[in-house]
């Protein structure tokens, strides 16, 4: 098959683009090097799921330049409605379009050497750290979408954590589109040196519901020796949105990296979610949940590799599907060779919501190790008739009571997220997503 | 006062026939107990009350105050004021005690009548004490984890916030100790009314040394072949239930392959 394809931005653009925002040589040299990369790479095949007619390339404009937010107040509702007055705030990094619109940081932060910025800052500002992370994680030679992505990085953050600092209130990140036809490649680094601890919230949303747009994001988590990273994300873009996302995490020896993904985009999305526990006694733990509505097709695979020994990992994935959307998902737990004492286990279920929908969960374990433990459970299937009679049986109508098993079904990850408002919208666009 | 009215009620599961005419009226203020051996239809006639799916009813009756019971879906049932005390409860993760019964109160008030979040908290505190009850288990997901003992006392928690005119407890004794037991019996007095009518299925007399019924019945072959009052169960805990057969001419009691 061939894989050449017209990539929309040429050299020239991409230089320009680069000095445009002061960034330093190493990154303009490595977006280069990336484009080249795009233009000779395959797509990535995301198992069961057919993407090369998919728009990934496609867009009016790469950039485009949006009016900063005056401050709290003069934040759209949308994003009000996500965010903590007091407290929450204090952290808080707003991202309109490509525009980096509001961000604050606590002095208290500060002064322990945080860093929360935004991505083209920290190239200017911590150009030598970041140089170190970046796209480590992702490798821009792993296939077109990530050479891409690489290639045309406009926006996203970078959150450092020094030694032994341990952030209490979350970090939150709002991302949100109110510009058609654009395209976002958002870069999230969050690096935690060694016993360091940060919890970390992230809300893609898009200002309409039909809006068109071509989303291709990554997220590294780097977790160092005994650092420990939670990470919560509420993905909600609009329909006429096309979403590649991959986030990944890499834990070092005793590290832990914890991942609450609301993958609730009304556009068709592919999701790769991988965590690598590199070293001995490192743990991950993964929980997605997802609705497919409509026309939707969408693919979520979670991947947790386990290189050190005794290091633990967990996946569940819970998801509805209706309409006539499709829903594919993938659950890879994998143990390397001399990864003994090892712990790789998942449990994917999917829930069916109409006759026409159509969903997949392939729970796949992949062992190269004689002395571990794995297990894995996997079911595709409707309402269970006789929960809903148990819950009839108390007087509740079946549409309640069918309403009650779904949040209840998508709660482990509800429950999990740190920040109320993020939580209640989450919780509101499930009610959305199932009811309408 | 309700009056739960059944009447010649025969009910099939996957085509085969396992209640062949049950007769039986429950009144408030009325606790009857329906007792015989395992696979004899009892639970079959309590799950064709309720509405289960898989119970089909092939001929007679079931009213509640003159209102056709097979008419009603399920919920309607209960908000006619039917209630069924389950053998195996279900299990639902992600719904909370607390929410769920919550849901379940405000389906009978209706919308616009909703109990208040303070009254809620207050009544189910009061009842989870009642039962002792550990207050954690109101923010536990419904029934998940529970052991044997807590599903059936969480029954009577849903019995006592509820308040139905009628209950059907489904062998809501089978595995729990005596200490559990004597709870869930408190539970249960502590219902009884005049406005509250009780079937209690069972095949241990034992639940009734602590809830002393009204009318005892006893099942075999899908009917009601013997009634009388308690004095029945004591000779059946005494004798056990040869006699009854030998009376009846019956040889083999079950019907069907009822668990």
């Amino acid at each position: 098959m061939a894989t050449e394809t017209k990539i929309p931005f040429d050299e020239t653009y991409i230089r320009t683009f680069s000095s445009g925002r002061g960034e330093p040589g190493w990154l303009t040299a490595r977006r280069l090097e990336a484009l080249r990369l795009a233009e000779r790479l395959p797509l990535p095949k995301p198992e069961k799921t057919k993407i090369d007619k998919w728009n990934f390339t496609e867009f009016a404009r790469h950039t485009v330049d949006s009016a900063p937010y005056d401050g709290l107040d003069d934040l759209p509702e949308a994003v009000k409605a996500l965010i903590e007055a007091g407290e929450g705030t204090k952290n808080l990094y707003v991202q309109r379009n490509h525009t980096p619109a509001y961000v604050s940081l606590s002095d208290e932060l500060k002064e322990k050497g945080v860093i929360f910025t935004d991505i083209f800052t920290a190239a200017r500002e911590h150009g030598d750290l970041l140089k170190n992370y970046l796209m480590t994680a992702v490798k821009p030679d792993e296939h077109r979408l990530a050479a891409l992505h690489a290639a045309l990085l406009n926006g996203g953050v970078f959150v450092y954590v020094p030694k032994n600092v341990e952030i209490e209130t979350p970090l939150q990140a709002v991302y949100i589109q109110d510009e058609d036809d654009i395209a976002l490649f958002n870069h999230v680094i969050i690096v935690a040196e060694d016993n360091s601890r940060v919890v970390f919230v992230e809300n893609y949303i898009s200002a309409s519901r039909e809006g068109k747009a071509v989303v291709n994001v990554a997220a590294e988590v780097f977790a160092q020796a005994n650092a420990s990273v939670f990470f919560a994300a509420v993905d909600h873009l609009a329909k006429g949105t096309t979403t590649y996302v991959n986030r990944r995490g890499i834990a070092g020896r005793d590290g832990r990296i914890e991942w609450a993904l609301g993958l609730m985009n009304d556009g068709n999305t592919v999701s790769e979610n991988i965590t690598r526990l590199v070293g001995d006694g490192s743990f991950g733990d993964t929980k997605t949940v997802a609705v497919s509505r409509g026309e939707q097709v969408q693919n979520f695979t979670t991947s947790v590799v386990h290189y050190g020994r005794h290091t633990e990992g967990y996946i569940l994935k819970h998801g509805v599907v209706r309409d006539s959307a499709t829903s594919i998902f993938n659950g890879i737990g994998k143990i390397e060779h001399g990864a003994s004492k090892s712990n790789a286990d998942q449990e994917s279920r999917v829930l069916m919501l109409s006759e026409k929908a159509r969903g997949d969960a392939n729970p796949i374990l992949l062992i190269d190790e004689d002395d571990v433990m794995a297990g894995h459970a996997a079911s595709v299937g409707r309402v269970d008739p006789i929960q809903l009679y148990y819950l009839m049986s108390r007087g509740i109508p079946r549409r309640d009571a069918e309403r009650l098993i779904i949040h209840g079904f998508l709660a482990p990850v509800v429950e999990a997220i740190p920040l109320e408002g993020v939580k209640n919208q989450l919780i509101e666009v499930i009610e959305r997503k199932v009811q309408s | 006062m309700a009056v739960l009215t059944i009447r010649n009620l025969h009910v099939a599961v996957e085509g085969k026939e396992i209640l062949k005419g049950v007769d039986l009226e429950v009144k408030g203020g009325e606790i009857h107990a329906i007792m015989g051996p395992n696979g004899t239809g009892k639970s079959t006639l309590a799950s064709a009350i309720m509405g289960h799916p898989k119970y089909e009813v092939t001929e007679g009756s079931v009213t509640l105050d003159g209102q056709d019971v097979l008419e009603m879906e399920v919920d309607e049932r209960a908000r006619a004021g039917l209630f069924l005390a389950m053998q195996y409860p279900s299990e639902i993760s992600g719904v909370t005690n607390a929410d769920f019964l919550r849901a379940a109160i405000n389906a009978r008030l209706g919308e616009g009548n909703e109990i208040s979040l303070m009254k809620f908290i207050r009544k189910l505190d009061e009842k989870m004490a009642f039962l002792e009850m550990n207050p954690d288990m109101a923010h536990r997901y419904l029934n998940e984890g529970f052991s044997g003992g807590e599903k059936k006392r969480n029954e009577i928690l849903q019995l006592m916030m509820l308040e139905p005119k009628i209950a059907i407890l489904d062998e809501i004794d089978s595995g729990l100790d005596i200490d559990a037991l004597k709870i869930v019996a408190k539970g249960v007095n502590e219902m009884r009314s005049s406005e509250f009518g009780c079937l209690i299925i069972t095949h241990y007399q034992r639940l009734l040394n602590y809830i002393t019924p009204d009318y005892v019945h006893v099942m075999m072959q899908g009917r009601i072949v013997k009634s009388g009052g308690p004095e029945l169960a004591q000779r059946l805990e005494a004798e056990g239930y040869d006699w009854i057969k030998k009376e009846l001419g019956i040889e083999d009691e079950t019907v069907g392959q009822e668990a």
